[in-house]
């Protein structure tokens, strides 16, 4: 059944009208113009999808958009942009990290919920943390390291 | 003169195809070869600045489209550099000449007296008044290119040689970037019931049932077996399109038996046989070792499931593709679809990392298909992640079987490789059908399986030729005829397993002598460039203390030079096997001749070992009764981040030596290394790939 639903959005107030078992994804996407969530495999199995939901990572594809009436999704657009990145995406172009680059914007996302909780991570928290993501092209090193670089320059922003 | 220049330049005359001065003071740079997540088009824009002396941010490159960009076939076999990159120099030095020339003639004096800077033309240390833009007119590039200008030495570099940051990232870490974020006006989404294999019919489609079930609009398209829903909303779609198998019914579906999964199974198989090499029959010594090696049927497994948009306005037809060629794909469209050439327009879009070929040139039949019933819509489609599994051409199984007759000193004089395969080149252009081409009321042939020939490095025989100093080699290669799969190109096609094979059997052949394997190497290779790989990989991995074997840890190395022709890579892998292999770390070093972005090309060194090593470890398509049964990553799981291994490459520079196409060299001997290290660790060897906990299990119980 279509149903009005507001929800924040990368700290904006919205509003759709939509079928309330449509996925996340897909009204990100499809309606509200987001495409930087990406479709990998609608099974919650690779991660490209990832989004926050009320600072918490989930995957997009499988979410439905009734479940999170109220609640306050970030997107990599609510991250920064290309012109005015925000320091996890810096350091992911810093460290070229990244080749076909689908994989990107769910794992930054992945990323950025992580150091919002655990400002100083150890490698093996950051593989923690990512390794529900997927990548095929095989840019895992260079994504471990952006990960630990943006750690410690947001700690540097900090601390100043 | 034009004997010797680039195949993209022979079938692409045209300066202005190439290159433009653009008004707004950039210089527009035409390639056929498009970014499939490597970087070579930045690498291209770093050649241009470098011949034409402009910064490199005045390059905007076009690559992939039909309507502006030249010709260059397929972006594959790690030729972007090689082949294309060369044109790129060639032209851009001969544009520059031309310029300066007709300045010099006007100024009356040398060309040698002029220089470039950043596009504004000097005369020794003055100013001429003049660069490109307001200097070049038609008349620079009314001739043919000729490709007599000189290119500058690599000393003369200023970009060439440097780590350039990648172009088209920043988009794809902030928001839309690929063909599946494109809307166009008028665009309908759309999702395919496929046909299960060639020659099956559509019985019936209970569309009643279907209809009751999935809630929401959608229109049903059918040509032939061809049936697809379209509509305005995604999401319904994509239901109607997962549902779907559920209430149709066809006929004349193939069954595929277990054993047929196997690589085993292509052994005595209907085939196309041929033999290379010596053709002396295989030596007798006192000393004969046979042992055979093997990988699954692969995937290739794009993050992304295959996308196009095509729409048909006013009898023109326009299709946005993540293809690896827009002129190949446009010619296979025109044939499907009976239209002419000429009225096709490709264009490429950036998609998912293909590896080789995929799905990208099936959706965009698909797309073109639906564009023609529904003209003045844009139709985009978008396959479903079952379908990319269970439908993509795949990386095609193998079976290897190596005969080395020995000397008294356990050192090979007469080599032979035996070869099982399916094809791994099956497009269009190569004996090849487009998926939906099959589901039309006029289907086209059966396939005609052919490979690569041996001059682009084959393709079932891709480095099955060892490059060690054998008096006799010999390739016995059976092209398989009818494979229960279709199957394709994937990166490094056979190298991976022939290198596997070479590089595990020479470890076999060393322990017999009762060598140390990279001294046994040492001693059978002339190579130098291979011998200082080598040297280098196992200095670095202290290979001198790597212990005995059997102690659940091991270290093992292999190497190749990709297609025996192109770039070499050797690589040392360490594992700990216990139930399973665990990688702890890999150093790899690489030379490619000249490299034109070092960090480029360390992304693809080391992006080869990991996708490789996924590969060797894990990695084998299931398929079974009406079809492919690894339909999702938990039943074809790749490597993920916890399990890949810390990675320290080196380039070895060669600057003055010509540039080698390096995005798959790595393939081959990452495998081999592992195959290496887990018989080293559990002191018995595992020959077929990949290298599980059964295999691991079976092997110690032996």
């Amino acid at each position: 059944m279509a149903q009005d639903i507001a929800l924040t959005v990368n700290g904006g107030r919205v509003s759709v009208t939509v079928d309330t078992v449509t996925p996340l994804l897909d009204v990100l996407r499809n309606r509200l113009d987001l495409k930087g969530s990406r479709y990998g495999c609608g099974l919650e199995q690779c991660g490209s999808c990832m989004v926050l939901l009320d600072g918490e990572p989930i995957y997009a594809c499988s979410r439905e958009i009734g479940t999170v009436a109220g609640r306050s999704v970030t997107t990599i657009e609510g991250l920064g942009t290309a012109a005015q990145p925000h320091p996890l995406q810096q350091a992911f172009l810093d460290e070229q990290a990244g080749q076909c680059g689908y994989c990107l914007s769910g794992i930054l996302m992945s990323a950025k919920a992580l150091l919002d909780h655990n400002p100083a991570p150890t490698r093996a928290d950051i593989v923690a943390a990512l390794d529900r993501h997927l990548c095929r092209c095989g840019a895992h090193p260079r994504i471990l390291r952006a990960v630990e670089k943006a750690a410690a320059v947001l700690r540097e922003g900090k601390g100043a | 003169m034009s004997d010797t220049l680039p195949l993209s330049i022979q079938t692409n005359r045209r300066l202005e195809k190439w290159l433009r001065f653009n008004s707004d003071r950039t210089v527009r740079l035409a390639v056929g070869k498009v970014e499939l997540g490597q970087g070579n088009v930045t690498a291209l824009a770093q050649i241009a600045a470098d011949e034409l002396d402009v910064n490199l941010d005045r390059i905007a490159v076009l690559a992939g489209d039909t309507q502006d960009a030249p010709d260059e076939g397929q972006t594959t076999g790690s030729q972007s550099i090689e082949v294309s990159g060369r044109s790129v120099r060639l032209v851009s030095a001969e544009l520059r000449a031309r310029v300066l020339d007709r300045l010099a003639q006007r100024l009356n004096c040398s060309p040698l007296e002029l220089s470039v800077e950043d596009g504004v033309i000097r005369r020794g240390d003055a100013s001429t008044g003049h660069d490109y833009w307001n200097f070049a007119t038609a008349e620079d590039f009314a001739r043919d290119i000729e490709g007599t200008a000189t290119p500058k030495s690599h000393t003369d570099y200023r970009v060439v040689g440097k780590p350039v940051p990648r172009r088209d990232l920043p988009a794809k870490v902030s928001g839309a970037a690929f063909i599946h974020d494109m809307v166009r006006p008028d665009m309908l989404h759309a999702r395919i019931l496929r046909q299960p294999c060639r020659g099956a019919n559509l019985a019936s489609l209970n569309e009643a049932a279907l209809r009751r079930a999935e809630r929401g609009d959608f229109r049903i398209v059918r040509v032939g077996d061809f049936l697809a829903f379209v509509g305005s909303d995604e999401t319904v779609m994509q239901r109607a399109a997962a549902a779907a198998p559920l209430h149709a019914k066809w006929d004349n579906v193939r069954q595929i038996t277990p054993d047929q999964q196997d690589a085993a199974w292509l052994v005595g198989q209907d085939s196309n046989d041929r033999v290379l090499g010596s053709d002396l029959p295989a030596a007798e010594t006192k000393n004969v070792v046979v042992a055979s090696y093997s990988r699954p049927y692969v995937a290739h497994a794009s993050m992304a499931p295959s996308c196009a948009l095509a729409e048909y306005r006013d009898g023109h037809l326009s299709v946005w593709s993540h293809t690896q060629g827009v002129y190949p794909l446009r010619a296979a469209l025109a044939n499907v679809l009976g239209i002419a050439p000429d009225m096709i327009t490709v264009r490429h879009a950036h998609g998912a990392g293909c590896y080789g070929h995929n799905g990208a040139d099936d959706v965009a039949v698909d797309a073109a298909v639906i564009a023609i019933q529904i003209p003045e819509n844009c139709i985009r489609v978008q396959w479903r992640r079952e379908e990319e599994f269970g439908f993509e051409p795949l990386g095609p199984a193998m079976h290897v079987t190596l005969r080395a007759a020995l000397d008294d000193a356990g050192k090979p004089v007469d080599w032979t490789a035996d070869v099982w395969s399916p094809t791994h080149v099956q497009r269009p252009s190569t004996g090849g059908n487009l998926l939906t081409h099959e589901a039309l009321p006029t289907p086209p042939p059966d396939p005609r399986p052919t490979d690569p020939p041996e001059s682009n490095g084959g393709g079932g025989t891709r480095n099955a030729f060892p490059l060690y100093d054998f008096a006799a080699t010999r390739v016995l290669h059976h092209l398989i005829l009818r494979p229960p799969v279709r199957t394709s190109a994937l990166r490094g096609l056979g190298a991976l397993t022939n290198v596997f094979a070479i590089e595990c059997f020479i470890d076999e052949l060393a322990e017999r002598a009762g060598l140390d394997p990279v001294a046994y190497r040492l001693s059978i290779l002339s190579d130098a460039r291979a011998r200082r790989l080598i040297e280098n990989v196992a200095e670095r991995c202290n290979w001198s203390a790597r212990g005995p074997a059997g102690t659940g840890r091991g270290v093992g190395l292999g190497w190749a030079r990709y297609k025996n022709k192109a770039a070499y890579a050797a690589v040392a892998v360490e594992v700990e096997v216990d139930q399973e292999v665990r990688l702890r770390r890999v150093w790899c070093a690489a030379d490619a001749g000249l490299v034109i972005n070092p960090d480029g090309a360390r992304n693809q060194l080391d992006g080869g070992i990991i996708q490789a090593a996924s590969m060797a470890l894990k990695e084998q398509m299931r398929m079974e009764g009406d079809g492919i049964t690894s339909l999702d990553w938990e039943s074809y799981p790749i490597l993920r981040f916890s399990e890949v291994p810390e990675i320290d490459t080196e380039i070895i520079h060669a600057p003055d030596l010509p540039t080698l196409g390096m995005g798959e060299c790595t393939f081959g001997p990452t495998a081999a290394a592992i195959g290496n290290a887990v018989a080293h660790a559990l002191g018995a060897r595992i020959k077929d790939m990949p290298l599980t906990r059964e295999r691991i299990e079976a092997v110690l119980l032996k």
